[in-house]
């Protein structure tokens, strides 16, 4: 509902399209973008100049120990879009930046090896000569067969727009989190099953040694041993040695610490399996043998083969696929997941901010948004989300504190003192340095929280940085400010290090602490070109979107959510701006508008062009939005909101493609906005959206329900009405005899349509049977077949009769048959002479217009002295005047307007008080009116 | 769900050819009922409702299947099965003040020859008899002696246990059609067109049997009578299949007023004997009655009659009220009088004292039409002068409920929650009004609010 991409439609590029009207959606080979590489000289804002790849995909690679880093998999698994791009270099590239440094082997003061639970590295990197910039998360799995008990891994998002990686840190860590969680569950499945059978065999040739051993002692029974027998005892020796080391093995692996994988959201089935592994870790543990034999049981019999005494190391054999390595059911699970994610933050940085800006405020209007929202995710697991990924650190925080936090979408940018905390992601055990760190991180947060700033996020952005050649940067690594000094941190910025100290100093720092991420970051120069035009034609958006969509319009992806929104924190506002411009001063012709001030301290630094923008954990607000419901409270509340929603407050005359109706709607737009803080909930549950699969289909839907609609608008004179009827809860017929025709035409209609709930449209498309009364009580619109035959006279008596409770529209003699119309509202809802060209800016045109009804409808609604009276002696005619002037003079609704809100107020009221949410249709409401038909 | 396509096809504003049936158009201010909530639960004819308590209700039908339902908020509280073939007839049981158990019971009589005590508050079936040797068409309660009657082919006493106490022997195989408590132990049965008064007699210190005696036969009706009904402490009222209005003295079971002609337009009574023969006769059987004050409502045919007890004559009248006949009306506390018919519609009535009278034109041949024997609808008849000079009031249409797709067979009227109808389209209908029920629930929401702490008060 939220409508700030609409900004996209407002560009000149508007004028360019032709009228999507009069034509069938192009075919596809039209609409795609020509070859990507053909287009990079002829589309100047492509952010993809430098790039080899088309769009962002996600590339799975290994660090083998027989051939070194190698590519494994790529999302989605298209040649087209990685194009020209060097996977085999960029592997080695992001592999050799870090894979974790651990290693199974005997520490000393220990006698087995032992298994590290390592935490994953996530590091940000770029390669100027690929164009490329990569969000790394590293991983190890465990394998029998493989050196040291390991398979380091990583997996990498890359994109060409370095912004969007570093904004999107935090999302992208979470999300591939899940996805390694999910790799590593499943590994460790397979890895004890491994050691299971290993451990048989193991025993199987204890017991065949055993055997030869004691027909050797029978067959020289002379009172000294043989060298033979000397060899066959070593041998048994060291059998019984590694069945210790993997028995051990097998409990560490079993062992591993649950709770972890518990706390992270996983999905359903994976709940089971670590049940599963819980269950078997607790029988193991058991004293008593019967637990090894209980394992064993649940595998299918295995025959155990005789293992040849030093067969240990053999190059040539062939190391387990990845799939292997993981359980099958598992690495499917992975992939979907990564498909997920692919999917999830494709497009445009600043769409998939303004996204997540929608998103975070229609959860602040969860009152209201079942209205006209499309609801295609489950509240509940976002809720669970929620609880899960920051895991520790919310729980340990007093409950007030997580009542007022409130994501409120913050696009900042942190170059000071660029701390890439992540502590929402790692998990660790020690939690009172957690805390601690915690609370430190929390007080620079809000002490440098400037909301001001917020807008020029972008323009910082575009200076970008620039590097000289291709070499990697360290920019940061600490684990918390307790381990590295902020000094030390300044320093490895300022000081212009060579890469290889860098290098070595992020090594040693991760040795100390297993969970430090490294913000790299090398820029080409000719990736900042493009950040201009990013600017000036943020519908380059489409661009990217339209590879998939096969038209240049807006995609307003709302189920695309990711779970946190990105912010990144304003460190020392002094500072930072110099800091930017010094690393990227070379490019400054390019916008001019950005005064460069650098400071001495810095401009030694230039040839290096380090930048970091470091991602941060979302803020915990201290401006919360907590909103009281009472009229008293949203004064103050509207002050609190116009501050701390600088991102959404653009230029609402955007929002309207006609001039004149954006002028008159100026005040109502910012009306809204101070409606929208209103809407904030009582409840503590507002969490920040979580990410689920964008259904490409429904984006397709809108556009085409909004264009349809529009259509019907220029086409019928007496759309007024109809629109009026469907939001006043008057069932609308839509009667015709060519089921398409009136299929579309329902489709499009049924963006007016209220709903009752988190459920499915009260629409009905297609009927041909004559309706019923329980028809107008569950369907607000209905698409009605009319059947000449003589048959069908029982549907036009049912019509008729019921015709107080129905609008009659008819396709095919173009008539209406509804109630008079003389309000304000639908005629800035449905203007046929309105501007917009495109069915998804309707679309969201429509939106936003029903955004502010509903707020309209919220007020109205939670306005106690509107309905009850303030004292005993009031009598119920002094409220229903209240009401009515409340009505006209402070909603500013002219006639049947009112009847619209008290319409929507009736089922605000039923959904707020439905104990259990769609279990039953809410009563009929009608009018005695008298209707009137409408002709062309 | 034919009739009301034929008797309602024609009703909606303009559409029906001239017809002197009274329409309201859409615009209809007084009208009070703007929300509706459909109930569905039964599939067959729901034919009867009875009242609970303050807001709930039973609903019954040919499914042989007994609902209970919330009427402020439609659920549906329980549903009682037990009955094979269709309810003939449902009363409640009234609790007595001497038992503990207070929950509210209900009687139902089936085709299946039984009746069932149901407990409404838990829906246990609390005892069934099914020895009955015909169906009971009709149940009463005489609270007094704590007995209940069922009326078939005989008419059996019981107590509240279920016991049989005595019962008369074979009356007629139509069976009793109504029953209704007269004075002195007494109870008047409809069988066919008779009227038969019987007297029990409680056990004393001389007998300890109970016992039902015929005490007279009555027999003023010249057909079937088909409403019966308490008028008051000194009168009771019958209506019969050919419109004879006849009020009886409840202690000595005289005639009081005989009123038989709705429908005669002349004095002349070979005519009048013509046009009784060959007119249908549901055109003036009398459905149903209610009563208030000393107005006797009648539904007669298609039309709604009000007859005076005082004046002992018709003062207001409308001669076709339905498009089909009428089946159940009730006058309401304010005023109102509510009728329900075949045609599918409900219809909202108020009686007015009338300043002018104003006669209806006579269209001329029209008795050869009824002569004829023709099914007309318009059946405007003129009434006759002195009684036309005696109408002193009016019934005026201030509304009409359109939702049932079939024969409306009965409703219910809630003082807090609205109108409650059923119907031969297997629905039951909950009338509400809008407005109230607007308010209601935002008292309801500010109280949650307040419940859930998020009501705020300025400072």
């Amino acid at each position: 509902m939220i409508s700030a991409p609409d900004v996209v439609a407002f560009t000149k590029e508007d004028e360019y399209e032709e009228e999507p009207y009069n034509e069938p959606s192009l075919p596809e080979e039209y609409s795609v973008p020509l070859f990507p590489f053909a287009n990079q000289g002829t589309n100047p804002w492509s952010k993809l100049s430098g790039a080899k790849f088309s769009r962002d995909f996600i590339l799975i690679s290994e660090f083998s120990e027989q051939v070194g880093p190698q590519p494994l998999l790529t999302i989605p698994n298209d040649t087209k879009v990685f194009g020209t791009f060097d996977l085999n270099y960029f592997s080695l590239r992001i592999m050799s930046v870090d894979y974790q440094a651990s290693f199974v082997g005997h520490p000393p003061g220990s006698a087995y090896p032992k298994l590290n639970f390592v935490e994953d590295s996530k590091v940000v990197l770029g390669d100027s000569k690929e164009g490329a910039f990569a969000y790394v998360h590293h991983l190890t799995l465990y394998d029998l067969e493989a050196r040291g008990f390991v398979r380091p891994f990583c997996m990498a998002y890359i994109s060409a727009d370095q912004h969007k990686i570093m904004q999107q840190f935090q999302e992208l860590s979470a999300e591939f989190s899940k996805a390694s969680e999910c790799l590593k569950s499943g590994n460790r499945k397979a890895f004890a099953g491994e050691l299971e059978k290993k451990l048989k065999d193991l025993d199987y040739t204890r017991t065949v040694l055993h055997t030869e051993t004691e027909i050797q002692k029978k067959a020289n029974d002379k009172g000294f041993y043989s060298s033979q027998a000397i060899e066959k005892a070593n041998e048994l020796a060291s059998v019984e040695k590694s069945i210790i080391e993997h028995q051990d093995l097998l409990k560490q692996i079993r062992s591993y610490p649950h709770r972890k994988v518990k706390g992270s959201d996983l999905c359903p089935g994976e709940m089971e399996h670590t049940q599963d592994q819980a269950d078997h870790a607790s029988t193991t543990s058991n004293p008593d043998g019967s637990a090894d034999s209980d394992s064993y049981t649940c595998r299918p019999a295995y025959t155990p083969k005789l293992i040849k005494a030093k067969s240990t190391k053999c190059f040539d054999k062939k190391l387990k696929t990845l799939e292997e390595l993981c359980d099958t059911e598992y690495f499917t699970q992975t992939l979907g997941q990564l498909s997920h994610i692919e999917h999830m933050f494709r497009g445009d940085l600043c769409y998939l901010l303004t996204s997540q800006i929608d998103r975070a405020l229609l959860k602040q209007q969860h009152i209201t948004n079942f209205l006209f929202e499309d609801f295609v995710e489950v509240d509940d697991r976002m809720v669970e989300k929620q609880d899960s990924v920051p895991s520790q650190p919310s729980q340990d925080r007093l409950p007030s504190r997580s009542l007022e936090e409130c994501p409120i979408p913050k696009v900042l940018i942190s170059v000071g003192s660029y701390k890439s905390s992540v502590e929402s992601v790692l998990i660790k055990m020690d939690q009172e340095l957690r805390d601690e760190e915690y609370k430190e991180v929390e007080v620079t947060e809000s002490s440098s929280f400037e909301p001001q700033e917020n807008l020029d996020y972008l323009d910082m952005d575009m200076k970008g940085s620039l590097s000289s050649g291709e070499s990697i940067e360290v920019l940061g690594t600490e684990k918390s400010t307790a381990l590295l000094s902020k000094s030390d941190s300044q320093a490895s910025l300022t000081v212009p290090l060579s890469p290889q100290v860098v290098r070595s100093k992020a090594v040693s720092h991760r040795t100390i602490s297993e969970d430090s991420i490294e913000v790299l970051s090398t820029c080409p120069s000719e990736a900042l070109i493009p950040d201009d035009f990013k600017a000036s034609y943020p519908s380059a958006i489409n661009e990217e979107e339209s590879y998939a969509e096969n038209e240049g319009a807006i995609h307003f992806q709302v189920s695309l959510s990711p779970l946190e929104l990105g912010e990144v924190q304003e460190g020392g506002l002094e500072n930072t701006p110099p800091q930017i411009d010094s690393s990227c001063c070379i490019v400054k012709e390019s916008n001019g508008q950005l005064v460069p001030l650098p400071t001495p301290a810095h401009t030694h630094a230039d040839e290096y062009g380090v930048v970091s923008i470091a991602p941060q954990r979302y803020r915990q607000k201290d401006q919360g939005f907590r909103v009281d419901f009472a009229v008293e409270n949203i004064n103050p509340s509207q002050d609190n909101s116009c501050e701390a929603f600088p991102a959404y407050e653009l230029d609402p005359s955007h929002l309207l493609a006609s001039r004149d109706v954006s002028k008159t709607s100026l005040d109502n737009y910012s009306d809204t906005t101070s409606y929208v803080s209103s809407v904030a909930s009582t409840s503590s549950d507002r969490t920040p959206s979580s990410a689920h699969p964008v259904s490409l289909s429904s984006e397709r839907h809108k556009k085409k329900a909004g264009q349809n609609a529009l259509k019907f608008i220029r086409q019928y004179p007496f759309a007024h009405p109809a629109i009026y009827s469907l939001l006043s809860g008057r069932t609308l017929v839509v009667l015709g005899e060519d089921e398409t025709i009136v299929r579309k035409l329902v489709t499009a209609l049924s963006i007016f349509v209220p709903n009752y709930g988190h459920y499915a449209k009260p629409v009905k498309h297609w009927v041909s049977s004559p309706l019923h009364i329980m028809d107008f009580q569950k369907w607000k619109l209905i698409g009605l077949q009319r059947v000449a035959s003589p048959g069908s006279a029982g549907t036009l008596h049912a019509l008729s009769r019921y015709s107080r409770y129905t609008s009659i529209l008819d396709l095919d003699n173009k008539t209406l048959r509804c109630p008079l119309y003389r309000g304000m509202l639908v005629p800035r809802l449905a203007d046929h002479r309105t501007q917009i060209k495109r069915g998804s800016t309707y679309y969201l045109h429509v939106q936003s217009m029903l955004t502010q009804l509903c707020s309209k409808a919220f007020l109205y609604t939670f306005c106690h002295h509107l309905h009850l009276p303030a004292h005993d002696r009031e009598t119920e005619e002094v409220v229903a005047s209240r009401q009515l002037s409340f009505l006209k003079l402070n909603l500013g609704l002219v006639n049947e307007d009112i009847r619209v809100v008290q319409y929507l107020s009736e089922l605000l009221k039923l959904y707020y008080m439905q104990e259990s949410p769609g279990t039953s249709n809410p009563m009929l409401r009608f009018d005695y009116v008298p209707s009137f038909l409408y002709k062309i | 769900m034919l009739r009301w396509l034929i008797g309602g096809g024609r009703e909606p504003q303009g559409l029906a050819e001239k017809s002197p049936l009274q329409t309201i158009g859409e615009e209809q201010s007084r009208n009070p009922y703007t929300e509706l909530l459909v109930l569905k639960a039964h599939h067959d004819i729901v034919r009867f409702l009875v009242q609970l308590d303050g807001y709930r209700f039973a609903s019954a039908g040919d499914d042989g299947i007994v609902v209970v339902w919330n009427a402020q908020t439609g659920e549906k509280l329980l549903e009682l099965n037990g009955h094979t073939q269709k309810i003939t007839a449902i009363i409640t049981f009234p609790s007595l003040e001497s038992c503990e158990e207070k929950n509210q019971l209900i009687l139902t009589a089936s085709a299946d020859r039984t009746v069932i005590v149901w407990d409404c508050d838990t829906g246990r079936q609390v005892q069934r008899v099914s020895c009955f040797q015909s169906t009971v068409k009709c149940l009463t309660v005489l609270q007094s002696l704590e007995v209940w009657l069922s009326g078939g082919n005989d008419l059996g006493v019981w107590n509240r246990k279920l016991d049989l106490l005595c019962k008369t022997s074979h009356i007629s195989d139509t069976g009793i059609s109504a029953l209704v408590e007269i004075p002195n132990n007494s109870v008047a049965a409809a069988v066919g067109k008779e009227l038969i008064i019987f007297r029990l007699v409680a056990p004393t210190e001389g007998s300890l049997e109970w016992n039902i005696t015929e005490v007279k036969r009555l027999l003023d009706h010249q057909d079937n009578i088909l409403s019966l009904i308490n008028i008051n402490d000194v009168s009771f009222v019958t209506g019969s299949h050919v419109g004879e209005l006849i009020i009886w003295d409840v202690l000595d079971w005289t005639v009081q007023a005989y009123e038989r002609n709705f429908w005669d337009p002349s004095p002349q009574l070979d005519v009048q004997q013509e046009i009784k023969l060959c007119q249908k006769p549901n055109d003036v059987s009398i459905h149903h009655f209610s009563c208030a004050e000393e107005n006797v409502f009648a539904a007669v045919g298609r039309g709604l009659y009000v007859y005076n007890l005082q004046m002992k004559r018709v003062i207001a009248c409308q001669k076709t009220a339905h498009d089909s006949n009428v089946l159940h009306i009730a006058k309401l506390p304010n005023r109102q009088l509510i009728s329900c018919s075949e045609d599918g519609s409900v219809r909202i009535w108020e009686l007015r004292e009338k300043q002018q009278l104003v006669a209806e034109p006579v269209p001329t041949g029209f008795f050869n039409m009824w002569g004829f024997g023709k099914v007309n609808k318009q059946a405007s008849q003129p009434v006759k002068k002195e009684q036309e000079n005696a109408t002193s009031c009016s019934l005026e249409l201030i509304g009409d409920l359109i939702g049932h797709s079939s024969s409306v067979e009965m409703f219910l009227y809630f003082e807090d929650h609205g109108l409650v109808s059923c119907s031969a389209d297997h629905l039951i209908i909950v009338w509400k009004n809008g407005e109230r029920e607007s308010g209601l629930r935002s008292l309801k929401l500010f109280q949650k609010l307040e419940e859930n702490g998020d009501l705020y008060r300025a400072a």
